[in-house]
């Protein structure tokens, strides 16, 4: 836009629409003055909000109490807590097959492992790339867009990347086969499938934090390094009594981001493991409120959406302590 | 690379010149162990997207997209194998006509004379490497994946052409005007970025219903249009842009929106450059809103369209890994040549 390099058609064709746009938006600011003009400017945002953000919040929450298949909240008979009752109802939460909606029992505690493993994972890959890309100087951007390069990846390439590395006959079970190790159908395995969805999650999403955290370890002071190798202070002292604590608050940010998001875990996971599997692995609670609402006729969007009410409270703390984190750092 | 040092010049630099300490080499083993777990499993699928569909599934697998070469011989109406034959410790290359059991019927494929009988453990198939352009031009002929193609390519077009109008008024709005409501209205648009789809998604599919966009290319645009990452970036940059230009304008007698779109844009240009690309980049990837609001077809965008046809198609790899990569090109080459921009577009202030 701001090059005149735009052949001279295409810029005259544009100004020809400019000026059909213009007429009319100029013929409301004589109308109502330049005052007013603000509003108009925000008019096509706000009304775009309203209705694709604001008023699906609004009826996200009346939505749980009603029960039935219909769509529209007038076709729904209210239930009142029916759809919670029916989601908290167990003899004993540590064994979802006891509950009354084992599925989402079995959702819930897959994800909260999941959520364990792969913020520590996460953080500690990410930590130490960024620590090291801090330190390197040189060729640092080379290897940092390396790094970052998976997260601009969709989830469903990822995923069905990763299914071919890990396919029977894969790369991963040539090179086993290579140390005489006898091929494994690994996403066909309980554990393995467990375990390859948390180093896929890793894989895709670490560079973003590595970029964070190296972010943050570039604003601490230089003069504060500079201090410490006159001390004499060893690598190992400087990294626990300088370098870590003050970066602390931006590894909190992270690990409550990564909280966040991987609570939402879904897209990748879902392609690479064909939907949850082997049977109900790898089933999280996107994919139990997707499939509870949109995955098969049961079309029960009742319960999904008190599932997501649940879901959205549970991310609505994490956003709250990452809220006061950020004014804290702040101050 | 983008700091113009090579990683040569990485690998010889040391903390304390002349001396290669452990730390040194430690993290030289994990910036590269780290670089070959990223590059692998991508090129892998890459390489195997150009593999025959016989080839794909031998294991183990060759690197290189290979397959057997085939050579019509007179007096035979298929084309036979080629084989690297060992007869009376000479080496031939020989057409296979059968296989009985542990022995082989060649024949010279040049001057086919009467098939010999050889033992199958004294050959080997002949292999050049081919490229099987099929595993693309297949998909997009004979199945739909030109249609999911074109409904990304309109999709993130679209999209973003909108996303970058919309977003830049508001912005506009927000950074160059005082008018009451301003900073309610700034925290309102900000707020939503706390609200995730996933927690939305029962009532927003609801809403798409009601105003009859579901199952259409629409549904999947015009809900994502006002983005609050989008007004932020453009706000803040736009504060940066000095008054005095609009009221030197507003002298000169310019309407409000002509200053919108001659000034102020072009100024401008940096922040929406990098708000396009992060556009181009969610909509091309976008699936789980897709996933909902598209249940035709010749509606799929390509990545909905990709899981749909992995679903169908689960034993056809040379496919799946060939329309894989047709969707991770353009992403690729978007961060060959953008990567500085988007890399301290996310880093912010922060990086230098």
């Amino acid at each position: 836009m701001s090059t005149p390099k735009a052949t001279d058609l295409g810029g005259r064709a544009l100004d020809v629409v400019m000026g059909l746009v213009e007429a009319p938006i100029n013929g409301f600011e004589r109308l109502m003055g330049r005052k007013r003009m603000p509003y108009l400017f925000l008019a096509p945002n706000l009304i775009l909000f309203g209705i694709f953000t604001f008023l699906p919040i609004a009826i996200a929450v009346g939505y749980a109490f009603t029960g039935g298949t219909g769509l529209f909240v007038s076709e729904r008979p209210f239930v009142g807590f029916d759809n919670f009752r029916q989601l908290l109802q167990c003899e004993d939460y540590l064994r979802p097959g006891s509950c009354r909606e084992s599925l989402f029992w079995t959702a819930v505690w897959n994800t909260l492992w999941f959520v364990g493993f792969n913020v520590a994972a996460t953080l500690l890959v990410a930590l130490v790339t960024a620590l090291i890309l801090n330190r390197a100087m040189a060729a640092r951007g080379f290897f940092r867009a390396m790094f970052f390069y998976p997260v601009l990846l969709s989830p469903v390439v990822i995923g069905l990347i990763w299914k071919w590395f890990l396919d029977r006959n894969g790369l991963l079970n040539a090179f086993l086969q290579m140390l005489g190790v006898p091929p494994e159908i690994f996403l066909l395995d309980v554990g393995w499938s467990r375990f390859f969805v948390v180093v896929v999650s890793v894989w895709f999403h670490m560079g973003f934090y590595t970029l964070i955290l190296l972010a943050g370890l570039q604003a601490i002071p230089k003069d504060l390094y500079e201090a410490a190798s006159i001390d004499a202070a060893s690598p190992r002292r400087t990294l626990f009594r300088i370098t870590l604590p003050l970066l602390g608050p931006n590894l909190l940010v992270v690990l409550i981001l990564l909280m966040i998001r991987s609570v939402q875990i879904f897209d990748e996971a879902w392609v690479l493991t064909n939907g949850g599997g082997p049977g109900t692995a790898n089933s999280f609670i996107v994919q139990y409120i997707y499939q509870m609402a949109f995955g098969s006729d049961l079309r029960l969007f009742g319960l999904a959406s008190a599932a997501s009410v649940l879901m959205g409270l549970v991310l609505l703390v994490l956003t709250l302590i990452q809220l006061r984190l950020g004014r804290k750092m702040e101050s | 690379m983008s700091q113009g040092l090579s990683p040569i010049a990485f690998l010889t630099r040391t903390r304390r010149p002349g001396r290669i300490g452990v730390t040194d080499i430690l993290s030289w083993a994990w910036l590269v162990l780290g670089t070959l777990a990223v590059l692998i499993p991508v090129v892998w699928a890459g390489l195997s997207s150009f593999k025959p569909a016989a080839e794909i599934t031998r294991f183990p697998p060759t690197l290189l997209p290979r397959a057997a070469v085939q050579q019509t011989v007179p007096g035979f109406d298929a084309p036979l194998s080629l084989w690297t034959v060992d007869v009376d410790g000479q080496r031939r290359e020989m057409a296979m006509v059968r296989r009985i059991g542990l022995k082989a019927q060649m024949v010279d494929p040049s001057n086919p004379g009467p098939p010999v009988s050889v033992d199958v453990k004294n050959m080997s198939p002949v292999q050049r490497l081919t490229i099987a352009t099929e595993n693309y031009t297949d998909p997009l002929t004979r199945f739909d994946f030109l249609t999911f193609l074109k409904n990304s390519v309109f999709v993130t077009f679209v999209a973003t052409l909108l996303t970058l109008v919309v977003n830049a008024l508001a912005a506009f709005a927000l950074s160059k005007y005082r008018f009451r409501g301003e900073k309610a209205i700034f925290v309102l648009i900000i707020s939503t970025l706390m609200i995730p789809l996933t927690v939305v998604m029962v009532p927003a599919y609801l809403v798409v219903v009601g105003v009859g966009l579901v199952d259409s290319l629409w549904g999947i645009i015009i809900p994502t249009v006002a983005s609050p990452t989008g007004v932020f970036l453009l706000r803040q940059y736009m504060l940066t842009i000095p008054d005095e230009l609009i009221e030197a304008a507003r002298v000169d007698a310019a309407s409000e929106f002509r200053i919108f779109w001659r000034i102020i844009l072009p100024l401008t240009a940096p922040a929406l450059a990098v708000l396009a690309i992060f556009s181009v980049l969610w909509r091309w990837n976008d699936f789980l809103w897709p996933l909902i609001v598209l249940s035709s077809r010749e509606n799929f965008t390509l990545q909905v369209g990709l899981n749909a046809f992995q679903g169908e198609f689960s034993v056809q790899w040379n496919y799946i890994l060939a329309m894989t990569f047709l969707s991770l090109a353009p992403v690729t080459v978007v961060f060959l040549f953008l990567q500085k921009y988007i890399t301290t577009g996310i880093a912010g202030t922060g990086m230098k």
